[in-house]
């Protein structure tokens, strides 16, 4: 396939480390940010990436350039931010590490564009502790954009000026959470904020704060430097652009993978991770992550569009498939991501602090023998009680999603732990 | 104004408002937590959900949090939904998950807002077979006892401590479901707020730790409206007493004054009531007891004997007027320090006649520029620094209008205070309590600080009078705070009597007076509960008392220990050429100790009194419960014998001799007044164990006590509804047993009471006075010589306070403060001791020396108001010596 | 005045006086700080927490508040080399319970715990990113990936 079909990852090659700048430059790399600071007005960046219609790959799919144009930006001495998130934590979830630790340098430039977008004089990668490579890679990538006029003061000539600071946090999920992101880094309890108001109108210390992930912030120098009509090509159905989709778990090739938006599961499932492993047969899937819900068998036909994905019963989320075999016992795998979940909680909302824990210790109870049967009615309790907007964000709404749909689709595992009847 | 529509019955309210106190306004009975009507909305423990439907079609309907909910025309609400209802519901059970079955030995048990919304919420049993997570408890002081396994996990305390009150060592630690609410070590909380704690914590997790020393449950405490003792402000409170025991004291509300909070002074300080040191039986001479009558006859014969009375600023109005209409009024005295007279006859002189408002606490929250001039108000008048705390965050409240955000949305507004700060300038001696919300500080002597505010009046008035020779950095400052002073709104000045010069106040009201703005207002502290009440009325000097008492037979002291008033020798002078004295006081003092007659008084709790607060606002306060047998209020000694004067004609008589205090008798309601033809009885309808409560001595229930004075009664028969809200001595509704009961009786959520909030007025602005012109000269520091400056500190500066033990444990040891480069000149380290003369002459004190940067060369600061510096006047000149000796390492 | 001994070193404050050019507000520094902290001295003590917070200009119990929220901020002592073996769902299904109790029995310790030599601390931690090479183990700031028995036992030297 030619390369320009996989944008994001071109200057990743099996025989390379990493893409160093000469290697990035060498394929075009900075095009997009000197057409940005030369030939385009901030407005019109943010323009472009709206007509892109490129969605936030972060997991909910907000429309970036959406986002942008909601920044107030009639006062030029107000101080803006852009913040590039980097906490990557969902389990299932690795393609962000994967383009920070090979290909440096084309974030950086989605952020200085995305930044000169909104006005931002500057930007933080907001990065999770356990990115060590990619810790080191960035600093000498930031390093090398500074030394070639690309970041720092009146970038290629132009008026305009940024510095990125990279941000190293100390490890919990709830970082990722945009707010609670802007909280971490404000050196404070990552407690999520509340919203209204969002991020782009008071953000990092009060003032319009744009957060984007990785993922999303990568794919803004291809649409700049390559045209919003070439990107929306780039898709195979509703969504436009490439992403980066993973898998994990009993599949023959576990790994990540650029593909078109669209690309059915099975062919990522099939084609690319290879299918099952000899001896295992696939039960379901969690198709992005850890917080989205089961998929079965029969739904492999299922595009990755964000409203394909929905309608399907469950969520696109991060793209990074997680494979249930039928080795693996359902009920000890939603148990396992509830643990997850509970110890994620960041303690400030009722019922994610402590239904959390008590849907694990119900999970526990069940898998060790000790599960009654009306536990099932209290665990669906549990995923009403933190259904859309019960809780104070959605990091409770998605540790429910796989509980629920297991609830629903694997209900005969649970019951026969609690009947007696014994594993699997 | 918005129609909404609630379960089916439509209502007008206001449109923007958060849906949690509509819903509480409109009498809903809605289950919260994390919500405090004085905290605003954050959505932390999602307890208020209710149904939001869509559209008239929409029969499903979509949960959300009523407090987050901004209230909007034609919204349709459920409260009752089974949706709505089973939420609730479950989320208490989650919240129960953790907490101990405790109640019976919970403090909190009977007026726990948790076990109330358990109640309400319809939770009963539990389905949670695990184990509870259990907690190490901290050591905080002798204020608050710590129970964190009752932790609900609302977030309260830490919103009240360190976002509302500036408090920074009580923090949240942890993650998940194991959070914790504490210190980073045990130890006293530092905050001089932290008693609201126990308020604001919706169950047992932060209590009253002086309560459970003598502790009952709020059904079985007698209470009465009251008004606190302890400073000028008139706090609000609810004393409870039990067994002939005052047991606690806890906030009550009042929309204009303290609103929901207290200091700890306020909350604490009452133990004085129980105090061994009280004086319980009336004394001749050498300890000698003598029956009430001999007592009250010999008071009788003295006051018709050519007394001079010295009255008292922390005596009723009654009381001082009942002393002044037996002496007469050529021979009665404030019994105040000279210069305090003058400062508060100055003070005085300024809010009545000179055209600006004096605020109340809450119009001072909404000042959105202030400037304190002389004063560390923290310890002054503790709770008006918890309100100018507040005006800061003002122009946050602003920013957020501009961007669309309720103003109580919490978090979102207080994220916007980085930026976004209303100015607050302080001008003090050296560093504050409340530095840490100011835009600016600036320390000086208090001739400098006033000179800073002629140099501010005249930047904003160039027809107020300059200082010459002010320097540049504090002629820049000046610009930049008369700036920041014109731009405002609702500019304030505040001053007082702390930094003991008039010169300050003067600078102050030129301040106000320059002030471009219609709503500028001018608030002067003052240090005792009536200081304002008693200078208001006016009197001679105790100056004057000392010349005259040659000419006098008797001296009759109120409620006075004049040791704290004058220089020693010049008191026992005084005594002894008085011959005869009578003093009547609760507490023995070195006053009391040299009476020839001793009569017991009752304090704030067994008898009633009208008190003015430094706003110029007369409150009642009420008797809790009977004083002991043969205690008696001092109104009472003083007015036997002028034909039985009732408690009522005497406040009439007082307000009909003073044009100034004419309002007075509308403070509060006479003895006549009745609801529904009944008096309002003082016990809660539950309060138990009455008919036992003196079996030991006689089996048979003795006669309630009368109370001829007031339209309260010592019993729990009475008046059950309709009695003003200002009024209800026991905040109680039904299925609202804790304090946030209080909901119930306002007009509008954290608004005022229903039927007004409690106390009346006495001044309003009017008139104006010239600019004041007398602009001292710098400070200049002489070399070997230093100016004494007394700071008063918030626990032990106060006489009554101090002689509550928890608060006595909190109050520091007297310090001497020196410049470093003054201890240095002296080698002298912190720790060492310094001897300290005096250049009026008297015996040397030896006091240890704090190191403070913050106070200019050449000041030396005493902690005010303690035994050990009593002998000290503001501005004195003294000469410092090391003291040699054992020096404490 | 008594000088107080310093708490921090000159190499540790200096690298967090650094920091806080990056930010609008000092406080944002706290979690790089006790990082610094701790990779000199692996933990943070009481005492450094304190002489930080004072560094930061926050109160030693704001600070606290906050390295109590994070996961890698250890407020206990710990090995020389800390073990993170991932325990989320991909490295579950894949056999990080066998890491775990390869690491625990072979150090004679439960997680959390230090080594008796003091060399290891094995802890869990969730997702590492590298679910594509389940299990996966991260030690010394490196990630090991695909770990098997084997790979546990060179780890550790044995
Ligand atoms: C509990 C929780 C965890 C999240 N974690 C991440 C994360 O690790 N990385 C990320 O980019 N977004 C994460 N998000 C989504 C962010 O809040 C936010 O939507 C995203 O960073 C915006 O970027 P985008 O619009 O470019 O996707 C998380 C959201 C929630 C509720
Ligand atoms: S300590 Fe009390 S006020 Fe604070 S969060 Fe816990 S329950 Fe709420
Ligand atoms: S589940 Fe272990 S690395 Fe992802």
């Amino acid at each position: 396939m030619d390369k320009m079909d996989k944008p994001l990852t071109q200057n990743i090659e099996p025989d390379r480390l990493f893409a160093t700048l000469a290697d990035y430059e060498r394929t075009g790399g900075y095009q997009g940010l000197r057409k940005a600071v030369k030939e385009l007005q901030p407005k019109e960046v943010q323009q472009w990436v709206k007509d892109a219609e490129l969605r936030g790959r972060g997991g909910s799919g907000f429309p970036a350039g959406l986002k942008w144009s909601l920044v107030p930006m009639d006062d030029a001495r107000q101080v803006r931010y852009l913040i590039a998130n980097g906490d990557e934590m969902e389990p299932g979830t690795f393609k962000d590490r994967f383009l920070l630790e090979k290909d440096p340098h084309q974030l950086i430039e989605g952020m200085i564009i995305a930044a000169y977008a909104i006005q931002a004089r500057t930007a933080y990668i907001f990065l999770r502790a356990e990115y060590h490579l990619a810790a080191r890679r960035l600093e000498q990538a930031l390093q090398e954009a500074r030394a070639k006029d690309y970041l720092g003061e009146r970038i290629l000539n132009s008026d305009f000026s940024l510095d990125i600071h990279l941000h190293t946090s100390a490890g919990r999920y709830i970082c990722g959470e945009e707010t609670a992101l802007i909280n971490a880094l404000e050196g404070k309890r990552a407690h999520p904020r509340t919203k209204p108001p969002f991020a782009v109108v008071s953000g990092l210390w009060g003032r319009p704060t744009v957060v984007n992930n990785i993922e999303t912030l990568c794919n803004v120098p291809h649409i700049i430097r390559y045209g919003v009509e070439w990107y929306k090509g780039l898709g195979r159905g509703a969504d436009h652009g490439t992403k980066l989709f993973g898998a994990s778990g009993r599949v023959k090739r576990p790994g990540l993978w650029e593909l078109p938006m669209g690309t059915p599961i099975r062919e990522i499932f099939e084609e690319q991770a290879g299918g099952m492993q000899a001896g295992f047969s696939l039960r379901g899937l969690l198709p992005g992550g850890a917080s989205t819900e089961f998929l079965l068998p029969e739904q492999l036909d299922v595009p990755m569009d964000y409203e394909a994905v929905a309608k399907a019963g469950s969520r696109m989320g991060t793209g990074g498939l997680i494979i249930l075999d039928d080795k693996t016992c359902p009920v000890k795998m939603v148990l396992n991501l509830e643990l997850f979940f509970a110890q994620e909680s960041c303690g400030w909302c009722t019922p994610c602090r402590d239904g959390l824990p008590w849907a694990a210790a119900l999970l526990q109870d069940i898998v060790e023998g000790r599960g009654r049967l009306e536990d099932l009615e209290t665990l669906s309790g549990l995923t009403r009680m933190m259904g859309l907007g019960h809780t104070f964000c959605a990091l409770a709404l998605g540790a429910m999603e796989p509980l629920q749909s297991a609830l629903k689709f694997f209900r005969a595992d649970f019951e026969r732990y609690i009947t007696g009847a014994g594993e699997g | 104004m918005a129609t909404i529509e609630i379960d089916g019955v439509q209502y007008q309210v206001e449109a923007g408002e958060s849906l949690l106190p509509v819903c509480l306004a409109l009498g809903f009975d809605l289950t919260y937590f994390c919500w405090h009507p004085a905290l605003g909305s954050v959505g932390a423990c999602r307890q208020c959900a209710v149904i939001h439907y869509h559209d008239p079609e929409d029969q499903k309907g979509r949960l959300v949090m009523a407090c987050m909910t901004p209230v909007a025309d034609g919204m349709r609400l459920s409260i009752e939904a089974e949706q709505a209802r089973e939420f609730r519901r479950d989320n208490i059970e989650l919240l129960m998950i953790n907490h101990p079955h405790d109640c019976p030995v919970c403090e909190e048990g009977g007026e726990c807002h948790l076990q109330d919304m358990t109640l309400m919420s319809g939770h009963t049993t539990r389905r949670y077979r695990g184990r509870k997570r259990t907690h190490k408890n901290q050591y905080l002081g002798p204020f608050i006892n710590h129970e964190m396994n009752r932790c609900i996990a609302c977030y309260r305390c830490v919103r009240f401590y360190g976002d509302y009150a500036g408090g920074k060592d009580l923090q949240v630690f942890g993650m998940h479901n194991n959070v914790y609410f504490g210190r980073f070590e045990d130890g006293v909380l530092e905050n001089e707020f932290s008693g609201n704690l126990v308020e604001v914590c919706p169950t047992g997790v932060f209590t009253d730790r002086t309560f459970s020393a003598h502790y009952a449950r709020k059904w079985d405490l007698q209470t009465a409206p009251s008004v606190c003792a302890h400073c000028g402000l008139g706090c609000n409170t609810a004393p409870g007493e039990r067994y002939g025991e005052l047991r606690r004291v806890i906030n009550r509300y009042n929309g204009e004054v303290n609103g929901y909070f207290l200091c700890d002074r306020g909350r604490f300080g009452y133990g004085f009531v129980n105090s061994p040191d009280r004086i319980l039986k009336p004394r001749m001479h050498d300890r000698m007891d003598i029956t009430p009558e001999a007592a009250q006859q010999q008071l009788c014969d003295w006051l018709a004997d050519r007394a001079i009375g010295i009255g008292s600023p922390r005596a009723s109005l009654e009381a001082n007027f009942a002393l002044r209409s037996r002496v007469g009024e050529e021979n009665f005295f404030l019994g105040l320090g000279d210069n305090e007279q003058s400062l508060l006859e100055a003070i005085v002189e300024i809010l009545r006649h000179g055209g600006i408002r004096s605020p109340s606490l809450r119009e001072v929250e909404q000042a959105d520029a202030v400037l304190i001039l002389g004063e560390d108000v923290t310890h002054s008048a503790p709770r008006l620094a918890l309100s100018l705390r507040q005006s800061v965050r003002n122009a946050a409240f602003e920013r957020a209008r501009s961007l669309n955000i309720a103003p109580w949305l919490d978090k979102p507004v207080r994220e916007q205070q980085i930026d976004h700060r209303s100015p607050l300038f302080i001008a003090s001696v050296c560093a504050t309590r409340l530095d840490d919300a100011a835009a600016d500080t600036y320390r000086g002597s208090p001739e400098d600080i006033a000179r800073l505010g002629f140099a501010i009046a005249h930047d904003l008035d160039p027809g107020a009078p300059e200082p010459a020779g002010l320097n540049d950095d504090a002629r820049a400052l000046a610009v930049a705070i008369a700036d920041c002073l014109r731009q405002a709104r609702r500019p304030l000045v505040v001053a007082g009597t702390a930094s003991a010069s008039h010169a300050v106040i003067e600078a102050a009201y030129n301040v106000a007076k320059a002030l471009p703005a219609k709503d500028r207002q001018l608030t002067f502290t003052v240090p005792e509960c009536n200081s304002l009440g008693l200078a208001m009325m006016g009197g001679r000097r105790l100056r004057q008392a000392f010349e005259a008492v040659r000419d006098a037979g008797r001296v009759i002291i109120l409620e006075n220990d004049l040791y704290r008033r004058a220089p020693a020798w010049e008191v026992d002078a005084f005594l002894q050429a008085a011959g005869r004295v009578a003093v009547i006081d609760c507490l023995s003092s070195k006053t009391a100790e040299k009476a020839a007659l001793l009569l017991p008084a009752a304090t704030f709790a067994e008898t009633d009194g009208t008190l003015v607060n430094n706003e110029g606002r007369a409150q009642r306060y009420f008797q809790v419960y009977p004083a002991p047998e043969p205690v008696r209020g001092s109104w009472q000694w003083l007015s036997a014998g002028m034909d039985n004067l009732s408690f009522d004609a005497l406040t009439a008589a007082c307000a009909e001799a003073f044009p100034a205090l004419t309002a007075i008798t509308q403070a509060a309601p006479g003895a006549g007044f009745t609801v529904d033809g009944m008096k309002i009885p003082r016990q809660p309808r539950r309060y138990s164990g009455r008919t036992a409560m003196e079996a030991h001595i006689n089996i048979s229930e003795p006669q309630r006590p009368v109370d001829p004075e007031t339209p309260f009664t010592f019993s729990m028969e009475g008046a059950a509804a309709d009695v003003p809200a200002a009024l209800e001595p026991i905040i109680w509704a039904p299925g609202w047993n804790s304090n946030q009961a209080v909901n119930k009786f306002q007009d509008g959520i954290g608004g005022h009471l229903r039927g007004g909030d409690y106390g009346i007025r006495l001044i309003e602005a009017s008139g104006a006075l010239d600019w004041f012109n007398a602009i001292p000269d710098a400070f200049k520091p002489v070399k070997s010589q230093w100016r004494i400056i007394l700071l008063p500190h918030i626990f032990g500066s106060e006489e009554l306070s101090l002689r509550s033990p928890p608060l006595a444990e909190r109050s520091p040891s007297p310090l001497a403060m020196l410049n470093p480069s003054d201890a240095s000149a002296l080698a002298v380290q912190a720790g060492d001791s310094v001897e300290i003369s005096c250049f009026s002459g008297g015996p040397i004190v030896v006091l240890p020396v704090s190191i403070e940067p913050s106070l200019p060369a050449g000041l030396l600061g005493i902690t005010a108001g303690r035994q050990e510096t009593q002998r000290f006047r503001q501005s004195e000149p003294a000469t410092l010596k090391k003291a040699l000796g054992e020096v404490p390492s | 005045m008594t000088g107080k001994p310093a708490v921090l070193t000159s190499v540790e404050i200096e690298e967090i006086t650094a920091e806080m050019s990056h930010y609008a507000d000092k406080a944002a520094v706290s979690i790089e700080a006790l990082k610094i902290v701790q990779k000199y001295r692996r933990w943070v003590s009481d005492e450094c927490l304190v002489a930080v917070a004072e560094l930061l200009g926050i109160s030693p119990a704001q600070l606290e508040g906050v390295a109590t929220f994070y996961n890698l901020i250890y407020r206990q002592p710990v090995g020389r080399s800390v073990i993170h073996y991932c325990n989320s769902v991909s490295c579950w299904m894949l056999g990080a319970e066998q890491v775990r109790e390869r690491l625990c029995r072979h150090l004679n310790v439960e997680p959390g715990e230090m080594s008796a030599d003091g060399e290891y601390t094995v802890l869990p931690i969730v997702c590492l990113g590298a679910c594509d090479h389940a299990p996966v183990v991260l030690v010394g700031g490196q990630l090991r990936l695909d770990v098997t028995d084997d790979t546990v036992d060179e780890m550790l030297g044995r």
